[in-house]
């Protein structure tokens, strides 16, 4: 009889593992296998040719100049000199039943188990001849930044950003800092809507303002212009309006990439890769595989906290705990798997503003000021789901959200006991409001994604549908 | 070098931007920038920097070519429990 720790000692010794995204994730789950003893062959895929590199910098210290796009590589905290890194090569297919994945440049990779961390691109801007227009730009990787950062060098006359999700506002701030005259687009009624909802979204509305953006809500970007040259001159808005703009970056959220396992028979889709809490992916009947991994932004898990929903966060401390987590139970046995319940937590920095983040936002309905004051931008919001704490959020305050985060966790009640002696007692919760499930906004950072993982939505449509399916579906500004 | 803050982590205690102050500085109140590809001159500074933060929020890595000179600040296990 053949017992399974001995399977295990030898996947371990003389196995191979395949890690497909080559971000930080990849880079996480790389370090976390070799540290707990895989001794067996490892290779690493990223479309990207370059070394994991650390992406929230490009939209801050790069583009305002201060770090070098390519000074973002990520320290490593194990030796990786062994591990066989295809850069600047996509993978293209996934063949679960010969356990191979395929690459870009025609050669295969064989494994025994693989993880999943191809995490998400900038949605460019939808009309291909005008986002080809010399002046319009996303941001997700180095390679953007870097040639955003050399056209602001240029002191553009006017840039306008479509989309005041994080990226978008984190933009604006750095051009105003650069002293560039800027004009934000947001189809919704306020900025960060998706992930901080209108009311919280609306101060950050104020923010904006007050350091000069001309933030305009509701409002969508109809048209890009460009001149004889394919030069971009102009945009026409839907209030009817148009204005001189000489760029205009991009800001209307992710895709995720999961277009190479179509065919696969794993539920992967527009929604993520679907995978249980400890990160192995189900397959298109639901079935949990037992050699198929998947972490960070492209992933969709179930969450105790949030009904055990599934959800997809583009959060950078999700990939690493997620990643963690993942390569853990790939090299351990079943009674020693980990389970991903991490609270989730993610900081957002503009106009010299620390937004903070704890829980779950777009989970709530409603909102409460708990401390400190909105109008000098320095308080802490609770939020609340059916009477329980789920999130809080800080506007320069990130010193108290351990104690929400303590809250959070033991489900308390909501409106929680304030920590501090600064608000009027009793509190007044007001709506939230967050968006419809189902309206697009640029701020799709948290995707509620259903719980079943075969739902249709989570699988390939042949046409792309005409209305967006989820809050993560995005669309024009 | 290569330097990485988790920000989550990160309580504004400002530590670094006393000790290495080319490398950190704070925006506003509490949101710290830093240069996460600093000079290989600036070692010594940084080192103390990751060493003295409270939260032990800064990872360094020297580029000296040889693995085993890693020196690194924070531990990926607390990033996991603290919910990173």
């Amino acid at each position: 009889m053949v017992h399974r720790a001995d399977v295990l000692q030898s996947f371990k010794k003389n196995g191979s593992i395949v890690i497909v995204g080559a971000s930080l994730a990849g880079l996480r789950a790389t370090e976390v296998l070799r540290k707990e003893g895989f001794a067996g062959r490892l290779t690493v895929i990223g479309d990207e040719p370059y070394e994991p590199y650390d992406r929230p910098p490009l939209s801050k210290q790069v583009l305002a100049g201060w770090v070098e796009a390519e000074h973002t590589t990520l320290p490593r905290q194990h030796p990786l000199d062994d591990v066989d890194w295809r850069l600047g090569i996509a993978a293209t297919g996934l063949d679960l039943r010969a356990r191979e994945v395929h690459l870009a440049d025609g050669q295969s990779v064989d494994f025994d188990r693989m993880l999943i961390a191809t995490g998400v691109r900038a949605r460019h801007w939808p009309k291909e001849d005008e986002a080809r227009l010399a002046g319009v730009f996303v941001v997700r990787t180095r390679d953007d930044a870097r040639l955003l950062r050399q056209k602001l060098e240029t002191k553009p006359r006017h840039v306008l950003i479509v989309g005041a999700g994080f990226t978008g506002s984190e933009m604006a701030s750095v051009c105003r800092d650069l002293g560039l005259t800027v004009t934000v687009t947001e189809r919704s009624a306020s900025p960060l809507i998706g992930a901080l909802g209108g009311e919280i979204g609306s101060i950050a509305g104020d923010l904006q303002r007050q350091h000069g953006v001309d933030l305009r809500c509701n409002t969508t970007v109809t048209a890009l212009e460009g001149d004889a040259e394919r030069t971009l001159r102009r945009a026409h808005f839907s209030d009817g309006s148009t204005l001189d703009v000489d760029v205009a970056v991009i800001a209307l959220g992710s895709i995720r990439n999961t277009e190479w396992l179509r065919g696969s028979r794993l539920a992967a889709g527009q929604l993520g890769v679907a995978c249980d809490a400890g990160c192995r992916a189900f397959d298109i009947n639901g079935i949990i595989t037992d050699d198929i991994f998947v972490a960070g932004d492209v992933a969709r898990f179930p969450h105790p906290l949030y009904a055990y929903q599934l959800i997809a966060l583009e959060h950078w401390g999700n990939a690493v705990a997620q990643a963690e987590a993942a390569a853990h139970n790939m090299v351990n046995s079943e009674a020693e798997r980990r389970p991903h319940i991490s609270i989730p937590a993610f900081w957002s920095i503009q106009f010299g503003v620390n937004i903070k983040s704890v829980g779950l936002p777009p989970f709530a309905d409603q909102v409460v000021i708990m401390q400190g004051s909105v109008e000098q931008h320095r308080f802490v919001a609770a939020y609340g789901h059916k009477g329980r704490t789920v999130a809080a959020v800080s506007f320069n305050q990130g010193r108290w959200l351990p104690y929400y985060e303590r809250l959070i966790a033991s489900a308390a009640a909501f409106p929680p006991t304030p920590p501090a002696y600064d608000v009027p007692i009793p509190l007044h919760p007001v709506p939230a409001k967050f968006p419809a499930a189902n309206a697009p906004t640029s701020t799709p950072t948290i995707a509620l994604t259903g719980y079943a993982p075969d739902e249709i939505c989570a699988t390939y449509l042949e046409e792309p549908p005409m209305t967006p399916v989820t809050v993560e579906s995005g669309g024009k500004a | 070098m290569r330097v990485l803050v988790d920000l989550n982590r990160c309580q504004g205690y400002a530590q670094c931007c006393f000790l290495a102050p080319e490398s950190f500085k704070l925006v506003g109140e509490e949101a710290l920038m830093y240069d996460s590809g600093p000079d290989d001159a600036l070692k010594e500074k940084i080192e103390r920097a990751a060493a003295s933060c409270p939260v032990q929020a800064i990872m360094v890595e020297y580029m000296n070519g040889h693995a085993d000179e890693m020196v690194k600040s924070g531990t990926s296990e607390a990033e996991a429990r603290h919910g990173a």
